[in-house]
C-alpha cells in the first residue's frame, strides 16, 4: 500500500461517493488507487467547477464535498471556488497534488505554494509531509470541514508521499485534536434568557441565515416558528430555510431584499440572528438591528457574534441542538398584534408593486420576475433552484416560490458561474430531484464548458439562461451610478445558444412571448432530460 | 473607541507554519502587531507566542476570537498588566572612544545591563526589563551614537500559580 492508496482508504471510510477533479502527473498516483475503489470520479472541463460541484454536492446532501486536482495550474484554478465555499461556510475537502517534496520551494514545473495561496480562504490546511500522516490528515481534514463552523479544508499533497510505501494502515476510530472542539451545546443560562426575552417581547422577528441550513436545523426552526407564532425573515443564504409561501415568512432583507422584511426588522423589538453574520449586503448599517432593540445572536462561531454588530444576548452552539432546547418550552407570549402589523405592511407592499408603472419593455422579451415565479411554481414540491449572480440573482431571490425545496446560490462571494456546476453536483446528490440552474449570459459562459462534463456522465441538467446580452447587474450599476456610460458590459451579441444545446445534445427552447410562458416552462421541465432554455430578457430591466 | 495597549498570551501547537498563520490573521484583518516572540514552552509541542498589539475593545474582542478560531491554538488570553511581568531584551551597540567608555559603563551599571562586547571604536550592552526601562535607557543613551539596536520583543508570564494553563494532556507550559 502506498500514500495514494491509503488516501482513497480514508476517502472510502468517510463515505465519500464522488471526486470532481482533474487529474495532471502530480496527482496520478492518486488518481490511478482511486480505480481500486466504488468512489465515482467526476472530470470537469475547468478546475474551478470541480469545487462548485463539490458544493452543490454538498450542500444537497449534507456531506462533505471532495474535490481533487493536480498542482501547480490545477491548483490555482482551484481558489475561486474555495474562495466561494468558505465565504458560504460549505464543507468541503480539496485534495491538490503537489510536486516532490523535496522540490517544494524550488520553482520546479507546475509548482505553486497552494497552501499559502489560500491561507485566508481555507478553514485549515495541510501538506502531508509523512506518508504515515495520511491516515490522521483525512480523518482530521473531514472532521474540521464538516463540524463547527463548516468551511473548505486544503490537502496539498505531494507526489513522492503519494507514492512511498506506508507499513500499516490504521484510520484513527475517534478524531482527538487538542486545539479543534467547536461547540455544540447552547449554554443553559444564555438560553434561559433568550427564552425569558422572547416572554416579554411585543415584537420579536427571527432572521435566518444560512447556518440554518448547514446544521440541518430547518425542521426545528420552522416547528419554533409555528409553534410561537414568531415571524420570521432570511438573509440570501438563508432563503428556503422556511418555504417562501410559509405565512409567517415575511421575505429576505437587505438591499436587494423586500421592503416587508426590512420594516419588519426595523420596528422589531427582539430580533433574533439565526445563523446569519449580519453582513453589509443583509444588514447595511448594523447600528440599526442594536437600537431600541434586543439583538439575541446565535451562530456556532463565536467569532461571528460581535463582529459587525454587538448583541445583547449571545449565544453559541449548533442551531439545531439549540432550537432543540427552546423548543422544549411552552409557547412564550401572544404576538398577533405585531402579525398584523406585517400582515398590512405586506399587504401594502402588494399595492405598491401593482401601482409600479410596468416597464416597457421591448419586443421579443419577457418579464423575468414573472417567469420565475411561473417556473418555480411549476416545479416540483422539494426542487433545487440555483440561481447564479447578478440581475438573476436578485429577481430569484425575491420571486422564486421554493416550497420543500432548496435555494442555493454564491452568497457570500457572488461568484459568476457558480449554477452551472452547483446544479451538477445537486442532481447527483439527489438524482430523484428536479434540480434547475438560471443564470444569465454572462454567467452562463463564464461555465458553460460543463455541458461537456453533463453530456458525459447523463446528467440532466436543465438550464435557464436570461439572456440580455450584457452583463445586467454591472452595466444596471452604470446606469445608475455613471450615467449611462456604459463601459465593458457589452457581450456583443454572443453564441447561437440552439446550436451550442445541440452540440452538447440538450434539447433547447426559447422563450420571447409572454403567452407562450407556461407551454414553454411545462415543455422546459417534462422529463428528466437535459434542456436549455433562453430567456430573453430587456437589457434596461432593472433589478 | 479608546485604544489599549494590551499583550495577548496564545499557546499553540507547534505545527508547520504556525507563525505564519498567526500573522497571517493580523495582517489581512488590519490588526496591529507592536512586537511578537514566539518560543517553545516545557512540552516541545506546544510554542508560547506573545503578541503586544492596540486597539479599541471591538478590536481586542475580534482579535482575541478569531485567534481562538484558528485550529491550532489551544489557548489565548490578555496577560494583565497588574498581574503578570514582562520582560524584554535589547543589545545596544554604542561607538565610544576611551573617554566616553566610562559614562556610558556607569549608565549600564546603574540600569543593571552588561557590558558584551568591547571594541576599540564600540561597546556593545545587553538589557533587560520591560519596556519602560528600555525606553528610559536608551533616552539616557541620548547623547551617544548608537550603531544598532536589536530588541527582542516583550515576554510574559501571568504572576503565580492560579494563572498557569493547564491543557488536558500535558503538564506545565
Amino acid at each position: 500500500m502506498n500514500g495514494a492508496d491509503a488516501a482513497v482508504k480514508c476517502l472510502e471510510a468517510e463515505g465519500v461517493q464522488y471526486v470532481f477533479g482533474y487529474p495532471g502527473v502530480a496527482i496520478c498516483p492518486f488518481f490511478n488507487s482511486i480505480l481500486n475503489t466504488d468512489i465515482r470520479t467526476i472530470l470537469v472541463r475547468q478546475e474551478q467547477n470541480a469545487a462548485h460541484e463539490a458544493s452543490g454536492y454538498a450542500r444537497i446532501s449534507g456531506r462533505t464535498g471532495v474535490a481533487a486536482v493536480t498542482s501547480g495550474p490545477g491548483a490555482e484554478n482551484l481558489i475561486t471556488g474555495i474562495a466561494t465555499a468558505f465565504a458560504d461556510s460549505i464543507p468541503m475537502v480539496l485534495i491538490t497534488g503537489q510536486v516532490d517534496s523535496g522540490q517544494m520551494g524550488s520553482d520546479v514545473f507546475q509548482e505553486a505554494d497552494i497552501s499559502g495561496a489560500c491561507e485566508s480562504f481555507v478553514k485549515y490546511s495541510y501538506i502531508v509531509r509523512s506518508v504515515q500522516d495520511i491516515p490522521r490528515i483525512f480523518r482530521e481534514a473531514f472532521y474540521i470541514a464538516g463540524t463547527g463552523r463548516k468551511g473548505p479544508v486544503l490537502i496539498d499533497f505531494p507526489c513522492d508521499v503519494q507514492k512511498e510505501t506506508l507499513r500499516s494502515f490504521a484510520i484513527p476510530d475517534a478524531v482527538s485534536m487538542r486545539t479543534y472542539r467547536p461547540t455544540v451545546k447552547g449554554n443553559t443560562v444564555q438560553i434561559r434568557k433568550v427564552q425569558k426575552e422572547l416572554a416579554h417581547a411585543r415584537r420579536p422577528l427571527l432572521c435566518l441565515g444560512g447556518g440554518v441550513h448547514l446544521s440541518g436545523a430547518c425542521h426545528q426552526v420552522r416547528e419554533f416558528v409555528e409553534k410561537n407564532h414568531i415571524p420570521a425573515v432570511c438573509t440570501m443564504m438563508g432563503l428556503s430555510a422556511l418555504p417562501t409561501d410559509h405565512p409567517l415568512f415575511y421575505g429576505m432583507v437587505g438591499n436587494n431584499g423586500q421592503s416587508t422584511a426590512n420594516h419588519a426588522m426595523n420596528d422589531a423589538d427582539v430580533v433574533i440572528m439565526v445563523g446569519a453574520r449580519v453582513a453589509d449586503r443583509s444588514i447595511n448599517r448594523p447600528a440599526v438591528i442594536t437600537e431600541n432593540k434586543t439583538l439575541i445572536h446565535i451562530d456556532v462561531d463565536p467569532a461571528e457574534i460581535g463582529k459587525n454588530a454587538g448583541p445583547n444576548i449571545p449565544l453559541v452552539g449548533d442551531i439545531a441542538a439549540v432550537f432543540d432546547e427552546l423548543l422544549k418550552e411552552p409557547a412564550a407570549a401572544d404576538y398577533s398584534a405585531w402579525l398584523d402589523t406585517l400582515e398590512l405592511y405586506r399587504r401594502r407592499a402588494v399595492h405598491e408593486k401593482a401601482a409600479e408603472k410596468p416597464h416597457q419593455r421591448r419586443a421579443g422579451t419577457v418579464d423575468p420576475r414573472a417567469f420565475i415565479r411561473n417556473l418555480t411554481q411549476s416545479m416540483e414540491k422539494d426542487a433545487v433552484y440555483v440561481a447564479d449572480v447578478g440581475q438573476n440573482q436578485l429577481w430569484s431571490c425575491e420571486n422564486a416560490v421554493i416550497r420543500e425545496g432548496r435555494f442555493l446560490t454564491s452568497g457570500g462571494m457572488g461568484t459568476m458561474g457558480y449554477s452551472i456546476g452547483a446544479a451538477i453536483g445537486a442532481k447527483l446528490a439527489a438524482p430523484g430531484r428536479q434540480v434547475a440552474a438560471v443564470c444569465g449570459d454572462g454567467a452562463f459562459q463564464m461555465a458553460m464548458m460543463e455541458l461537456g462534463t453533463a453530456a458525459q456522465y447523463d446528467i440532466p441538467l436543465k438550464i435557464v439562461v436570461m439572456r440580455n446580452n450584457t452583463l445586467g447587474l454591472v452595466r444596471q450599476h452604470q446606469h445608475l451610478a455613471y450615467h449611462d456610460r456604459y463601459s465593458v458590459t457589452d457581450l456583443g451579441g454572443g453564441p447561437d445558444f440552439a446550436k451550442l444545446a445541440e452540440a452538447y445534445g440538450m434539447r433547447y427552447l426559447k422563450l420571447d412571448r409572454e403567452e407562450d410562458t407556461e407551454s414553454i416552462i411545462r415543455t422546459f421541465l417534462e422529463r428528466d432530460v437535459p434542456v436549455l432554455l433562453e430567456v430573453e430578457v430587456d437589457p434596461d430591466e432593472q433589478a | 473607541m479608546e485604544e489599549k495597549k494590551v499583550v495577548f498570551q496564545l499557546l499553540v501547537d507547534n505545527t508547520f507554519g504556525i507563525l505564519s498563520r498567526i500573522s497571517g490573521l493580523f495582517s489581512r484583518r488590519g490588526y496591529n502587531i507592536d512586537s511578537i516572540t514566539a518560543g517553545v514552552t516545557a512540552d516541545p509541542k506546544i510554542t508560547r507566542i506573545t503578541i503586544v498589539t492596540h486597539g479599541d475593545d471591538d478590536i481586542l474582542d475580534q482579535i482575541e476570537k478569531q485567534v481562538a478560531k484558528l485550529v491550532d491554538v489551544r489557548d489565548v488570553r490578555i496577560l494583565q498588566k497588574d498581574s503578570s511581568v514582562f520582560r524584554e531584551l535589547a543589545m545596544i551597540k554604542v561607538r565610544a572612544n576611551a573617554q566616553q567608555r566610562q559614562g556610558i559603563i556607569a549608565i549600564t551599571d546603574i540600569f543593571r545591563g552588561s557590558i558584551i562586547d568591547v571594541a576599540p571604536q564600540s561597546l556593545m550592552i545587553e538589557i533587560t526589563g520591560n519596556q519602560g526601562k528600555i525606553d528610559a535607557f536608551l533616552k539616557l543613551l541620548d547623547g551617544y551614537e548608537i550603531l544598532e539596536l536589536a530588541r527582542t520583543g516583550i515576554a510574559g508570564l501571568a504572576r503565580g500559580i492560579d494563572s498557569v494553563v493547564y491543557l488536558d494532556d500535558a503538564d506545565r507550559y
